[in-house]
């Protein structure tokens, strides 16, 4: 699977940084970083989370 | 296991507890309903981006009709419930009898409103698309005076938005400093400088004594007797949660409808969202939350806990988190504060525009503040998951300090 971000969407909320910290990281800067664009299975869970609860619904995932 | 399950109120803890149900693997029916001629919508954009008129209304919804055929579920709008039987299992949908096997309340709050105010043209409160549409439209004719009444996350987002339109705004607050009674007196302040700063002008430490107007409105009279003149007023006094419907059904209704800490209200009958108050494990007390995230992650919460026994249920413990965008600040709290607690600007100062300070009482992180500043917030958020201790909390700041 695939991490996909609409960065005209994504306000840097954070909150997918808390719930997958592995993946998502939002730097000093204000700006969100995917730092694992292709993660493994065993990580489907929290990123499924992390699309749900962004409040901007910028986080989809590419099978 | 339940065969049908209604879920009363379609915003998004409603849609979020239909979602879980169909992705948990329940296969029997569920109906949505809602009250607004409107299908699930997205709330937050209606004091930001939708009235500063960037959005289209399309671009709010929470439920298309692909996901609505995908999750096959029943969605409908203009439907009010009233009259719940628990023991019989039913309810009244637009005054016709319905029967459940489980209900998911999920009514959510309304705006409070000022008495005597509902006949008088141009004065607004904001919870729902229909408000915001109406007031956009306002904003957009002539060159109108607003006054904002209340200067809580609401009042002060709409008093952002106007500004940032250029049209000319007061906020009124009965409070010496906005938001204070959440944020405290110091943090309050950095608000309300923000927004003098970015020309909205303030008037606090006095209360509204009238709005003045027969069918349009044309003031604002406050009990210190000053008059602001006002072509459209936007009432931002808090909200109220929707149970009326409930009064006679022998639920435990306090500010709320009361849950236990899994969110049951009874037998088959769970709550969440804006309506629901329940019992928080970690906090110790009943809480009552009005916030997005909370509506969320309850919603789904409080779905799941229909489809398990007793034993399987889990506590619903969550820490509270919410923002709010005024000006070009993103200002988040993470945890519950109170304006008793220890606060401490532990990153950067208010001077900057940005920065991270703490709460804490009795020795406890109790939540954090940040302004532009989300990873922090999301940091401080993990302590608190894990009881951080305020030397803890203090510790963690001089790391990223």
């Amino acid at each position: 699977m695939r991490v996909v971000v609409d960065f005209d969407l994504c306000e840097s909320n954070a909150i997918c940084m808390q719930i997958a910290p592995d993946i998502f990281e939002v730097r000093d800067d204000d700006f969100l970083y995917i730092l694992d664009e292709t993660p493994s299975e065993d990580r489907r869970s929290n990123l499924e989370e992390s699309v749900q609860r962004c409040p901007k619904q910028a986080i989809s995932i590419e099978e | 296991m339940h065969s049908s399950i209604t879920i009363v109120g379609a915003s998004l803890a409603g849609v979020r507890a239909a979602e879980a149900l169909r992705s948990e693997g329940f296969k029997g029916n569920i109906k949505l309903l809602g009250d607004e001629a409107h299908i699930a919508y997205d709330r937050p954009p209606l004091s930001k981006s939708f009235l500063e008129g960037e959005m289209t209304s399309e671009k709010l919804s929470l439920l298309t009709s692909e996901k609505i055929n995908e999750l096959e579920i029943e969605v409908r709008t203009d439907s009010k419930a009233s009259n719940l039987d628990i023991e019989s299992r039913t309810l009244e949908v637009n005054g016709e009898v319905e029967e459940f096997d489980a209900l998911i309340i999920a009514t959510g709050a309304r705006a409070r409103k000022l008495p005597n105010t509902d006949k008088i043209n141009g004065v607004h409160t904001l919870r729902s698309l229909d408000d915001s549409i109406k007031i956009r439209k306002s904003f957009k004719s002539g060159n109108p005076k607003v006054v904002v009444v209340g200067g809580g996350f609401i009042g002060c987002e709409v008093a952002a938005t106007a500004s940032n339109l250029g049209i000319e705004v007061t906020i009124v607050e009965s409070q010496d400093v906005p938001l204070s009674h959440v944020l405290g007196e110091e943090a309050g302040k950095v608000i309300s400088e923000l927004h003098t700063n970015n020309g909205v002008r303030l008037k606090c430490g006095v209360e509204v004594q009238e709005i003045k107007g027969d069918s349009q409105v044309e003031g604002v009279l406050l009990e210190d007797g000053t008059l602001l003149e006002a072509d459209l007023v936007i009432v931002g006094i808090g909200a109220v949660p929707n149970t009326e419907w409930l009064e006679n059904s022998g639920l435990t209704i306090e500010n709320g409808v009361c849950c236990d800490q899994t969110c049951l209200v009874a037998p088959n009958i769970v709550a969440a969202g804006d309506v629901a108050r329940w019992d928080h494990q970690g906090y110790g007390k009943s809480i009552r939350l009005e916030h997005w995230d909370n509506a969320a992650e309850q919603g789904k919460h409080a779905a799941l806990r229909l489809l398990q026994t007793e034993a399987e249920a889990l506590p619903y413990a969550p820490i509270p988190w919410f923002w709010s965008d005024q000006f070009d600040r993103k200002i988040q709290l993470a945890g519950i504060s109170s304006p008793e607690d220890d606060f401490e600007v532990v990153v950067d100062s208010p001077d900057e525009g940005r920065f991270t300070g703490i709460y804490g009482s009795e020795g406890k992180l109790r939540a954090v503040l940040g302004i532009n500043r989300p990873r922090h917030v999301m940091q401080f958020k993990s302590l608190m998951e894990n009881k951080a201790s305020w030397k803890e909390a203090l510790d963690f700041a001089k790391e990223i300090g």
